[in-house]
C-alpha cells in the first residue's frame, strides 16, 4: 500500500484508546463519521485561543483576524475541491445545504424574475434515485409536496448500480433537477456522473451531487465535474462536526433566493422590506461557525497533504481485500458492487439467519465499530429485500488488519448464534 | 465475556423457537410499531374478552421482523400477558420497562417477570433497549385501542 495506515492512526488520539474490557478500537464506521487529526483539534483550539470573535462584524483586530480565518478557510476548501472561494457557502452539514436548495426552490416562487431558472410547480420533474441517503431524498419528497411537482426515480440494478437504462425518459424537458448521490453510503457505488450530466445539459435540468461519501475519499474537481450543485459534510471528511459546504456554480447562486434569512445575509434593512446580500453570504444568516470553518480548512490541509489519490488508492486496496475475506465466509452475501470498479470504501453485508443488530453487537464486543440498520437509506434495503444490513466504511487510517478483524468477528457471530 | 450476560439461554431459546408468533383472529386492537433506526417492525394484534381494565387478554397475535433480543421480547412478552387481566399486564409491562431503563442496576423480580429477567443484561447497552421495547409498545397501544382510548 501506498500509505502507510499505521503511521497515520498515530495523528488520530481517538484511535489509540481502547473499548469494551481493554480491547483495541478497531473503527469501521467512518462513512457515519471519521476521526479527527491532532492538526485540526489544534487548529480549532488555536482559533478561540488566539482569534476568537464574529466574523463579517465590528472593526476590531480580533473581528478582522475572526474575519481572515474565516475566509481564508473558504478559500482553502474551494481549492481543495477545485472551486473558488464565491462558490463555497458554508453549512450546519451536507443535510442542510442539500435543503438549502430545495427551499431556495420553493422560495423561487415568490422572487424576482432572476429566479425563474428554480421555479417548480404541477408538471414539473424531480428526479432522485432509489439510493440515495435519506437527506437526498426526503427534502426533495418535500419540495415536491410543497410545489405540487412530480418526484421520479432511478432504479437500482441487482449488482447495486444505478438502473441508466431509461435515462433519455426519466431525465427529460420536464425535469427541473435532478440529485444523486456521487458515492452511495450504503452500496458503496459511484454512478456515472458524466453520463447523467450530459443528458441534463440537453434538457436544461440542474444537476445535484450528494458529495458526502466522495469527497472525502476520491479526488473530486467540481471543475471538470459536470455538477451545478455539490454537497459535503466536514465531519466525514476528518474535519469538525457542525460545518458543511453547498458549492454551487456562481452564476446558479447569483440568481438563488435565500433560504435562512436573518442577519448578515442583508444588504439593506427597512421596516417594510430587506435586499439581500450577494453569495455566498446570502446564504450564510446568523454568526457563523468559525471555528468549524477553520477546523475544516486544517482537515483539508491535512488531506492534501496526504493525497487525495493516495487515500482514494488505499481505501479501493482495502475494499478489495474486504470484498476477497468476505467472500471466503460462507453465508454472508455482499450488497452492492462485488469489484472495485467504480466503487468506493463502503461494503454492506448480510449474514444468514443473524440479524445485522446482532452481527454488530458480536463485533462491538470484540472492539470493531461498524454500522447496523438502514444506514439512512431505507429504500435500498427494501430493493434488495432485506430489512437491514451490516456495514463497514473505511478511511487512510485502517489496516488490512482492520479487516482481517471484521472477518473474524463475522466468524465469531456464526459460531456464538450457531452453536447455541 | 459480556455477550452471554446479554444473550441469555432463554432469549437464544425464544428467538429460534418464538411463542404465539403469527397474526391470528380475532381481535379488537391492532397496531404496527416500527424502530426507526433499525428499521425493525412489529404488528400486533389484541384480542380482549371484558371491558375495561379488568378485561382478560385472550390472546396476542403478531407478525415481526427484526433481531434476537427484539423477536425474543415479543416472545417472552405474549407468555407473561395472555390470560391475565389488562390491568396486570400493564403492572408486568411497567415492571418490565422500569429494569430496561435501569442501566443494569436493577434487581428483577423473577416472580413478576419469569423469563423477562433474563433481559436484565440489555439494559447496559442503550442502543438495544428499544430493540427489548419494542413488542411491549405495540402490545400497549393496540390494548389502548382495543379498549377505544385511542384517538
Amino acid at each position: 500500500m501506498s500509505l502507510l495506515p499505521e503511521e497515520i492512526k498515530k495523528d488520530f488520539p481517538l484511535l489509540a484508546r481502547t473499548v469494551r474490557g481493554g480491547r483495541p478500537l478497531v473503527y469501521l464506521d467512518s462513512g457515519a463519521t471519521s476521526q479527527k487529526p491532532t492538526a485540526v483539534l489544534e487548529a480549532e483550539r488555536e482559533f478561540y485561543e488566539r482569534r476568537n470573535a464574529a466574523p463579517h462584524r465590528g472593526a476590531h483586530l480580533l473581528a478582522e483576524e475572526a474575519t481572515e480565518a474565516y475566509e481564508s478557510a473558504r478559500a482553502t476548501v474551494a481549492s481543495f475541491i477545485g472551486g473558488t472561494p464565491g462558490e463555497i457557502v458554508f453549512t450546519k452539514n451536507a443535510t442542510e445545504a442539500l435543503n438549502l436548495v430545495a427551499y431556495a426552490m420553493s422560495n423561487a416562487a415568490t422572487a424576482g424574475p432572476e429566479a425563474e431558472r428554480f421555479r417548480v410547480g404541477p408538471g414539473d420533474e424531480i428526479l432522485v434515485s432509489e439510493m440515495e441517503h435519506h437527506a437526498n431524498l426526503v427534502p426533495w419528497q418535500q419540495l415536491c409536496r410543497r410545489t405540487g411537482a412530480t418526484l421520479r426515480w432511478f432504479g437500482l440494478t441487482d449488482d447495486g448500480r444505478l438502473d441508466l437504462d431509461d435515462l433519455d425518459a426519466l431525465l427529460n424537458e420536464r425535469t427541473k433537477l435532478v440529485a444523486v448521490t456521487h458515492q452511495s453510503n450504503v452500496l458503496g457505488t459511484v454512478p456515472p456522473v458524466e453520463r447523467i450530466a450530459e443528458r441534463a445539459r440537453q434538457v436544461g435540468a440542474l444537476l445535484v451531487l450528494d458529495g458526502a461519501q466522495s469527497v472525502p475519499h476520491q479526488p473530486v474537481d467540481v471543475s471538470r465535474l459536470g455538477a451545478d450543485f455539490l454537497v459535503f459534510s466536514g465531519h466525514k471528511m476528518l474535519g469538525p462536526t457542525g460545518i458543511g459546504v453547498l458549492w454551487g456554480r456562481r452564476e446558479l447562486l447569483e440568481a438563488m433566493p435565500p433560504f435562512l434569512t436573518g442577519g448578515s445575509m442583508i444588504e439593506v434593512v427597512r421596516m417594510e422590506e430587506t435586499t439581500f446580500a450577494p453569495p455566498p453570504q446570502r446564504f450564510e444568516a446568523g454568526v457563523p461557525m468559525t471555528a468549524q470553518a477553520v477546523g475544516l480548512a486544517a482537515a483539508c490541509d491535512y488531506l492534501t497533504g496526504i493525497g487525495m489519490d493516495r487515500v482514494h488508492a488505499h481505501e479501493e486496496a482495502l475494499v478489495a481485500y474486504t470484498l476477497e475475506r468476505l467472500g471466503e465466509v460462507p453465508g454472508v452475501r455482499v450488497v452492492g458492487p462485488r469489484t472495485t470498479e467504480s466503487r468506493g470504501g463502503a461494503v454492506s453485508f448480510t449474514v444468514d439467519d443473524i440479524h445485522p443488530h446482532d452481527v454488530g453487537q458480536v463485533l462491538d464486543e470484540l472492539g470493531v465499530a461498524v454500522r447496523v440498520g438502514h444506514h439512512c437509506a431505507w429504500p435500498i434495503c427494501r430493493r434488495y429485500g432485506v430489512p437491514a444490513l451490516t456495514r463497514a466504511t473505511f478511511y487512510l487510517y485502517n489496516t488490512l488488519a482492520d479487516v482481517d478483524s471484521l472477518v473474524d468477528g463475522v466468524r465469531k457471530a456464526q459460531e456464538f448464534f450457531g452453536r447455541r | 465475556m459480556q455477550l452471554e450476560a446479554m444473550y441469555q439461554e432463554v432469549i437464544l431459546d425464544h428467538y429460534r423457537n418464538p411463542h404465539n408468533k403469527g397474526l391470528r383472529e380475532p381481535y379488537e386492537g391492532e397496531a404496527h410499531h416500527v424502530n426507526p433506526t433499525c428499521g425493525d417492525e412489529v404488528t400486533l394484534r389484541v384480542h380482549l374478552e371484558g371491558e375495561g381494565q379488568d378485561a382478560r387478554v385472550a390472546d396476542v397475535s403478531y407478525d415481526a421482523l427484526g433481531c434476537s433480543i427484539s423477536q425474543a421480547s415479543a416472545s417472552v412478552m405474549t407468555d407473561l400477558v395472555i390470560g391475565r387481566s389488562v390491568k396486570e399486564a400493564m403492572a408486568v409491562g411497567d415492571e418490565f420497562l422500569a429494569l430496561m431503563q435501569s442501566r443494569g442496576q436493577g434487581e428483577p423480580d423473577e416472580d413478576v417477570l419469569e423469563d423477562a429477567v433474563a433481559f436484565a443484561g440489555v439494559s447496559q447497552y442503550p442502543a438495544r433497549i428499544k430493540c427489548a421495547l419494542l413488542a411491549w409498545m405495540a402490545w400497549k397501544d393496540a390494548t389502548a385501542r382495543a379498549l377505544g382510548e385511542a384517538s
